[in-house]
């Protein structure tokens, strides 16, 4: 059985090694502030014990006041798994990190949320449109498009 | 005396055969040489995800019979699984075998296109293809035995299953078990050691391991390249911990090994199958579940081990009728992720076996 690690354990040892990093814990997930993304993410993936592989899947959410994406973390060396949230406020030209560097996983899925939910990422390789066509206007899956 | 080349562009798909649908790529070819690829996806892009936000969460069900429509029970399963761990509804046992029943057959269908496929980009054409067809007609009988349906099912429902099996299903599902062991040993026979297809197949195309990881491979891709991992194992949902099998792995990665996987697969989906006949239980098929589920606030990830790979949906719910936000983790978009990698100094000409060995599906794939 994949063993779903506490959200806030595991937030508490990234606050300690980066003070400041963590917005908000449950046991279910965490909420990692955008500007920390990056090292925090590098922490759950080269962190002997913890060792997170495998990037399930990243999707993104709107809640008006604020875009999230979700990040599923998976180590398939432990089987165990972790939810791992970062926000952005506000709705013009929302950019968080982009993690393709540490999971290439994260290339096209990327890609999608910057197509359909205007998220871009900075650092991606190639960010461009995956689904749409270049020139289209908006991004369907934002609340407000319809 | 050198000749000055320079680097060739050429366009395959969307309309060609062996993209299994409208999948576009571009290669930039060095004479024979693939130094390039780009893969230009969108063409059967249907908006599921805004549309599923608008419907109730049962009437998103037919909505996953759309996207991999070649395995549209595991779509199915998939999917009342994320809502089930939503709204925390209980499923009586006789569905869950049922269910497993279900996803064990759609996964022999569904392998059994893959490769049959893959043969046929590897020159065996039509052949191998339709001694598959045969069985995935014998597959596709049963599913239309218990739902009338034989490509887009609807068959489970949030809580269970549409309706139990008519008595006739049972008889031919027991004749279809006993038969499938013999059928795969002659897929066996005409082709695993043949000539050509180890000369086409083997070596070519190779996913190493840390970058199959690292690309967030699943399924067959990922076990071919020698990653003991599956769902139904490593994180066992419905009643997946109470069936003894295996989970066959290849050592190289390459397209011969993600061939050699599923038709193995398939065997192990047969000694499923027989376990999961034996204990069917007699009962129930569907608990009480109103017709429009208001589930909690909150949001559940829902994953299953589908034939391509990991089939997750993502729901968050409002505590209204429809789904707030509805995310396809689908397997055939993200195992993609690799194919450049795999392609790259390969010659032209391997590169449709390279993508026939991949096994996707276009609605799956741009929903």
């Amino acid at each position: 059985m994949t063993v779903a690690l506490s959200g806030e354990e595991i937030a508490s040892q990234i606050e300690e090694h980066f003070p400041g990093s963590i917005a908000e814990s449950s046991q279910q997930s965490l909420v990692v502030d955008k500007e920390f993304l990056l090292v925090a993410a590098t922490y759950l993936k080269t962190t002997p014990g913890l060792d997170f592989d495998y990037l399930t899947s990243i999707t993104a959410v709107d809640y008006y006041d604020y875009f999230e994406v979700i990040y599923q973390l998976t180590s398939l060396q432990h089987n165990h798994s972790l939810v791992v949230k970062t926000r952005y406020y506000g709705r013009d030209n929302p950019t968080l990190p982009s993690v393709v560097g540490l999971w290439q996983g994260a290339d096209f899925q990327e890609r999608e949320i910057y197509d359909l939910m205007g998220v871009s990422f900075e650092g991606h390789p190639n960010l461009k449109r995956i689904f749409l066509w270049e020139g289209f206007k908006g991004h369907p899956l934002r609340k407000d498009y319809l | 005396m050198a000749i000055k080349t320079e680097p060739f562009v050429i366009n395959i798909g969307p309309q060609h055969p062996s993209t299994h649908g409208v999948f576009r790529m571009r290669l930039t070819l060095d004479g024979e040489v693939i130094i390039d690829v780009e893969p230009i996806l969108g063409y059967l892009h249907r908006g599921i995800e805004k549309l599923a936000e608008g419907r109730t969460y049962t009437q998103n069900i037919p909505f996953t019979d759309r996207l991999d429509y070649l395995a549209s029970m595991s779509n199915n399963l998939a999917y009342v699984l994320a809502v089930e761990k939503l709204a925390g509804t209980p499923v009586p046992e006789r569905a869950e075998y049922l269910r497993v029943i279900m996803a064990e057959l759609q996964r022999i269908a569904s392998h059994l296109v893959g490769v049959g496929a893959f043969l046929n980009d590897c020159g065996a054409f039509m052949t191998p293809f339709l001694y598959m067809f045969r069985e995935r007609e014998k597959i596709l009988d049963l599913f239309e035995m218990v739902c009338g349906q034989r490509l887009t099912y609807n068959y489970m429902r949030v809580g269970g299953i549409s309706q139990d099996v008519p008595e006739e299903f049972l008889p031919a599902l027991k004749k279809f078990v006993l038969q499938m062991p013999g059928f795969i040993d002659e897929y066996d026979q005409l082709l695993a050691e043949n000539e050509i297809l180890l000369a086409r197949a083997k070596g070519v195309g190779i996913l190493p391991r840390e970058l199959a990881i690292n690309t967030s491979a699943s399924g067959p891709v990922l076990r071919a390249s020698g990653v003991k991992w599956d769902i139904r194992k490593a994180d066992p949902y419905s009643i997946y911990d109470r069936f003894e099998f295996d989970i066959p792995t290849g050592n190289f990665g390459d397209c011969y090994d993600r061939y050699r996987v599923r038709i193995q697969e398939m065997r192990q989906s047969v000694r499923i199958l027989k376990q999961a006949m034996e204990q069917l239980p007699q009962g129930e098929v569907r608990s009480d579940v109103p017709h429009l589920i208001r589930p909690p606030v909150g949001e559940a990830y829902g994953h299953i081990e589908a034939p391509k790979g990991e089939l997750g949906f993502y729901l968050v719910s409002d505590n209204s009728i429809a789904p707030y936000r509805f995310h396809i983790r689908a397997p055939t978009l993200i195992n993609l992720t690799a194919l450049r990698d795999m392609m790259i100094g390969w010659k032209v000409a391997d590169a449709i076996i390279i993508f026939g060995s991949i096994d996707i599906c276009l609605a799956e794939v741009d929903r």
